[in-house]
């Protein structure tokens, strides 16, 4: 029959969208980054986290049923200086103690071209859930997967720097956070 | 009358002077501040006032190399003449190095400076946590030095005024309306 012959070739197919669209669920923390920028009296600053941990699942050809979760240790902070990352532990600005993670999930991701992809969804950090969009870009290399990309996040909407630092003079409120990701299956 | 100083070198003398004696007990100040965003804007203001001291300091040295300055005080010991001389070219070169060390102290620690936070000033170093401290200690020293500078500095002019009476002070005064040189 007709639909006997078609059957291998369907589950060829599916079996290889299912390769494509591996679930990405370890990070290889050695090569990744989750880097930062805020500026301070216009002074750019930059800082980033140390611990962090994301999966992903996207298959290029059909981007729109992808998934992306990234959760940050905010305490694994370095805010430039010793000074900085006391201060950006406590309540002020990401209060450790009671929020110690961010979270980011993608629940839509589409393909904007030219290898370029773009993730909205909640990202929550102090309580706070703000849709945010994200624009990255995928590769793979004999390594893994390589996400690379970033997002402008306006801190005072997430309370990040309350009372006297929300002065925007003194710190701005649009901080640019990058990351490059390199991302492989864990069996 | 005594010669005068040329009245940009006496206008440049004063500003210098006036934005030194600002930045000075601010820079002491800061140092012992917790993080907070008054102690962000003091560093930043610090770190502004210096530059401005650099390049006034450089408009300075030019308009002293292409302009005559009145001679030495006729008549003054000749080891009074060479301590004049010592003082001003080392307070000269304190306000050039001063500037240069603190800059570089910002840069060390991971800060670039950013004049009035519009001008961005190279930042030739990488950070370096030691550098930065070592650099700002150097800083410091360097500030200790001038300040004892200046101490004679001042000193030798009251000198001048109160105890010789010799009016030397017009060469630098800014309100006298003295022949220029």
């Amino acid at each position: 029959m007709r639909h006997r012959t078609l059957l291998p070739f369907c589950a060829a197919m599916l079996l290889s969208l299912s390769v494509q669209a591996a679930d990405l669920n370890q990070v290889v923390a050695e090569k990744s980054q989750l880097t930062f920028v805020f500026k301070e009296m216009n002074v750019p600053v930059e800082g980033r986290f140390k611990k962090f941990d994301a999966q992903v699942s996207l298959d290029p050809v059909k981007p729109e049923s992808g998934k992306a979760r990234i959760e940050v240790d905010l305490a694994s902070v370095d805010a430039g200086s010793s000074d900085a990352n006391d201060a950006v532990k406590d309540k002020p600005w990401f209060n450790t103690a009671a929020f110690p993670k961010a979270l980011f999930v993608a629940s839509s991701i589409k393909a904007l071209g030219g290898g370029r992809y773009e993730a909205r969804g909640p990202l929550t950090i102090k309580g706070v859930g703000r849709d945010t969009t994200a624009i990255f870009t995928m590769r793979s290399d004999a390594a893994g997967t390589w996400i690379e990309g970033g997002f402008i996040l306006p801190r005072l909407q997430f309370k990040i720097g309350e009372g006297e630092w929300s002065d925007t003079d003194t710190v701005a409120d649009a901080v640019q956070v990058k990351f490059k990701l390199l991302l492989v299956t864990k069996k | 009358m005594m010669e005068r100083y040329n009245n940009v070198h006496i206008a440049l003398h004063w500003l210098i002077a006036l934005l030194i004696f600002i930045t000075f007990p601010l820079g002491l100040y800061m140092a012992d501040l917790k993080l907070s965003p008054t102690m962000v804007k003091l560093f930043s203001y610090h770190k502004w006032i210096g530059v401005t001291i650099f390049f006034l300091v450089a408009i300075r040295l030019a308009w002293r190399a292409t302009h005559k300055v009145p001679p030495p005080l006729a008549g003054m010991p000749r080891w009074q003449e060479i301590v004049s001389v010592a003082t001003h070219h080392t307070l000269y070169l304190l306000m050039v190095v001063i500037p240069l060390s603190g800059w570089l102290t910002s840069s060390a620690d991971g800060y670039q400076t950013v004049w009035l936070g519009i001008v961005p000033l190279p930042d030739l170093l990488d950070k370096n946590k030691a550098l930065g401290e070592t650099l700002g200690a150097v800083h410091e020293y360097l500030n200790w030095a001038m300040l004892a500078l200046i101490g004679l500095h001042a000193a030798a002019a009251f000198k001048h005024q109160f105890i010789d009476k010799d009016g030397l002070l017009q060469r630098m005064n800014p309100f006298s309306r003295g022949q220029a040189s």
